[in-house]
C-alpha cells in the first residue's frame, strides 16, 4: 500500500516501513537499545532524505523507549537523580547539536558528517562489544567463569570537583561527569537520530561505575527525554520530522519491541551481546563502504 | 472523478471558437486535464493530459508539417548544486554552484524530436528542451564548469523523473487535433505549473497558448505540512504525543496478553 509522506514529499510502501520498524523493534526489545542506530541508516538506504530520516528516527525512539522506562520504574531500576543530571546535559547537547546541524547544512557537509560519525561510533563501540562478548562467550564455553570486574569509576571521573551522592546508583561522584555524558549523547541524538543507549550503557558501567541494576533503566529514562527534546528542536529548526513516517515506524517498532523482549528471555546474555556487536559492526562496514565507493549521485540539490 | 463530461464541453466550446475565428494566423485552442492535481495520502504520481485543436486561416500551406510542442514547467527555485569528489578516500561535497531559477519540474513533449523541429536559437528563446533551460546561474564560474553542474542537475532530476524529454509523444490527428500525456512522479514538487503549447511550422513558432495548473497537497498532508511550517512548536508536541501514546498503548496491550 503506497502512502505519501508529506514532509519527505515522496511516496513509500507503508508495509515496508512498518516491517522495517518491526525489525528494528525486535532488535531493540532483544538488546535493550533504542534502535535508532539501525533506523536512520535503513531509512537512508530506502531513499528517505538523511535529514528527514534522522529527525523522524529520534521521534520513533521516544515511543520505543517509553514502555521500557515504565517497566524499569516499576522495578525501581531508574536513578531519577542521575537521570535528571543526564537529561539536563542531554538538553544542552540538543542545543549544541542544532547549532552544529545548521552550520553543517549550510556548508553542505551534514550527510558526510552523519556518515563518518556513524562509522566511527558504530565501529568503535561494536569492536569493543565484540571483543568483550567474545571473551565471555569463550569463558562460558570452556567453563571457567571470568573474574568479576571490579566496579569503580574511571580516574578521570574521580578527579572532578564537587561531589554528589547518587543513592540508587551507589555513587559519590561529581555531577559534571554524567552531565558531560548526557551532553555528548544529546549532540549525537540531534545529529544522528540515535537514542545513544549503546554509548550510554557502557559509559555508565565502565566510566561512571554505576550499579548494573539501574544502568539500563536510567539510560532509557535519559533517552526518553532527550529524544523528546530532539523532536522539538527538529520541529522548530530543520522542520524535518515527518509525523506519518514516524507513526508508521512506531506501529512496527512498538510491536516488535514486545516480541523482542520475549525472545530475549530465552537467550543467554553473552550470545545476545555478541549478536548485537556483529550487527553493529555490519552496519558500520556498510556505511564505510558507502563512503569509499563512488556514490550513485555525484550531484545533490539543496534549496536556498 | 470522471473528467469526460467537462472535457467534452471544453472541446465543444473550443470548436465554436475555432468556427467563428477569422484571422490570418493559426490559432491554438488548448486545455489540460486535470487543471488541479491533488496530492492525497495515497498519491503515487498522476498523469496530465494536454490536448486541443489547431485552426488555420484559409490558404495556410504546409499544414501537414505542423508540429506541436508542450512544455510543462513547475515553480522555479533558487538552488545550490553540490558536487562530490573523492578526497582522502571518501566521497564528500567539494564544489558547488548556485542557480537562481531552476524549475522543480520540467517536461517537454513534442510531435518529433525538438532538434528536428526548431534551431538552437528558437529553442533557447522558448526554453524548448533540457539543453535550453534558463537556470540563471549565480556567481562567476567558467562556462566549462557551469556546463558540468548544469549537466549534473539535469541528470539527477532526469533520473528522479522530474526532468524529461518526450519526443514523438504528441499525437496530431489530421493536422488538427492533438494530445500529449505527461506523467508526474510521486515526488513532484507542489506549486503553480504552466503548460505552454507551441504550434511550430517550418521552424517558426506560429502560435502559443499557456494554461495554469495547480499541484497542491490536500487533506491530512496539507494540514501536516502547513503546521510543520507555521508552528513548529505545536507540531513537535503533536509528534511527541503520538509517539508517547503509541509506545505506551503497545506496552499496555502486551502486558494484558
Amino acid at each position: 500500500m503506497d502512502i505519501y509522506l508529506p514532509i519527505a514529499s515522496l511516496s513509500v510502501d507503508a508495509f515496508v516501513i512498518i516491517l522495517l520498524g518491526g525489525l528494528v523493534g525486535i532488535l531493540s526489545g532483544m538488546f535493550g537499545v533504542g534502535g535508532g542506530f539501525l533506523t536512520t541508516p535503513l531509512l537512508i538506504f530506502y531513499g528517505i532524505p538523511p535529514t528527514v530520516a534522522a529527525a523522524s528516527a529520534s521521534t520513533q525512539v521516544t515511543g520505543a523507549s517509553i514502555s521500557g522506562v515504565a517497566a524499569h520504574m516499576r522495578r525501581k531500576g531508574v536513578d531519577f537523580q542521575m537521570g535528571a543530571v543526564l537529561v539536563v546535559g542531554g538538553i544542552f547537547g540538543t542545543f549544541i547539536g542544532t547549532f552544529l546541524f545548521q552550520i553543517l547544512q549550510r556548508l553542505g557537509q551534514i550527510d558526510t558528517v552523519i556518515n563518518v560519525l556513524y562509522v566511527l561510533m558504530l565501529g568503535g563501540i561494536g569492536g569493543m562489544m565484540a571483543k568483550e562478548s567474545f571473551t565471555s562467550v569463550r569463558a562460558l564455553r570452556s567453563g571457567n567463569p571470568l573474574p568479576a570486574r571490579k566496579r569503580r569509576h574511571h580516574p578521570l571521573v574521580a578527579n572532578l570537583p564537587m561531589r554528589w551522592r547518587f543513592y540508587r546508583s551507589g555513587l559519590y561522584i561529581s555531577p559534571i561527569a554524567p552531565f558531560m555524558l548526557g551532553l555528548i549523547t544529546g549532540i549525537l541524538t540531534m545529529l544522528l537520530g540515535v537514542g545513544g543507549g549503546f554509548i550510554m550503557v557502557p559509559a555508565m558501567l565502565y566510566l561512571l561505575g554505576m550499579g548494573a541494576q539501574v544502568v539500563v533503566g536510567t539510560s532509557l529514562f535519559q533517552i526518553l527525554f532527550v529524544t523528546i527534546a530532539s523532536t522539538m528542536m527538529h520541529s522548530m529548526t530543520t522542520r524535518a520530522v515527518d509525523i506519518v513516517l514516524a507513526s508508521l515506524l512506531l506501529v512496527g517498532s512498538v510491536t516488535g519491541a514486545q516480541l523482542g523482549a520475549k525472545f530475549a528471555q530465552r537467550m543467554r546474555p553473552e550470545y545476545l551481546r555478541l549478536c548485537l556487536a556483529i550487527m553493529v559492526l555490519l552496519v558500520a562496514v556498510r556505511m564505510m563502504l558507502g563512503l569509499g565507493f563512488q556514490p550513485d549521485e555525484i550531484y545533490t540539490v539543496q534549496l536556498l | 472523478m470522471s473528467p469526460s463530461v467537462p472535457v467534452f464541453w471544453k472541446i465543444l466550446a473550443g470548436m465554436c471558437v475555432l468556427f467563428f475565428t477569422v484571422g490570418n494566423t493559426p490559432v491554438l485552442v488548448t486545455d489540460c486535464s486535470p487543471d488541479q492535481v491533488s496530492i492525497r495520502g495515497d498519491f503515487n504520481g498522476a498523469q496530465l493530459l494536454c490536448f486541443g485543436a489547431i485552426t488555420y486561416p484559409p490558404g495556410t500551406r504546409n499544414r501537414d508539417r505542423a508540429d506541436i510542442v508542450v512544455v510543462l514547467k513547475g515553480p522555479t527555485e533558487s538552488i545550490v548544486v553540490r558536487e562530490k569528489q573523492q578526497i582522502a578516500g571518501i566521497w564528500i561535497n567539494a564544489a558547488s554552484s548556485e542557480f537562481r531559477s531552476a524549475p522543480g519540474y520540467y517536461a517537454v513533449a513534442s510531435s518529433r524530436p525538438i532538434e528536428e523541429i526548431v534551431d538552437d536559437k528558437t529553442a533557447d528563446i522558448y526554453e524548448l528542451g533540457l539543453d535550453h533551460l534558463q537556470l540563471s546561474p549565480a556567481g562567476t564560474i567558467d562556462s566549462k564548469e557551469l556546463g558540468r553542474f548544469t549537466q549534473g542537475l539535469v541528470d539527477l532530476n532526469s533520473r528522479g523523473q522530474l526532468y524529461k524529454t518526450l519526443p514523438e509523444s504528441v499525437g496530431i490527428e489530421d493536422s488538427v487535433l492533438y494530445q500529449a500525456r505527461i506523467d508526474l512522479p510521486a515526488s513532484v514538487p507542489v506549486g503553480e505549473y504552466s503548460a505552454e503549447t507551441f504550434l511550430i511550422i517550418d521552424g517558426r513558432v506560429e502560435a502559443a497558448e499557456i494554461k495554469e495548473i495547480t499541484i497542491e497537497k490536500i487533506g491530512m498532508g496539507r494540514f501536516i505540512t502547513n503546521l510543520s511550517q507555521e508552528n513548529g512548536f505545536i507540531y513537535g508536541l503533536l509528534a511527541v504525543l503520538i509517539s508517547v501514546i503509541l509506545g505506551w498503548a503497545a506496552g499496555y496491550l502486551f502486558r494484558k496478553i
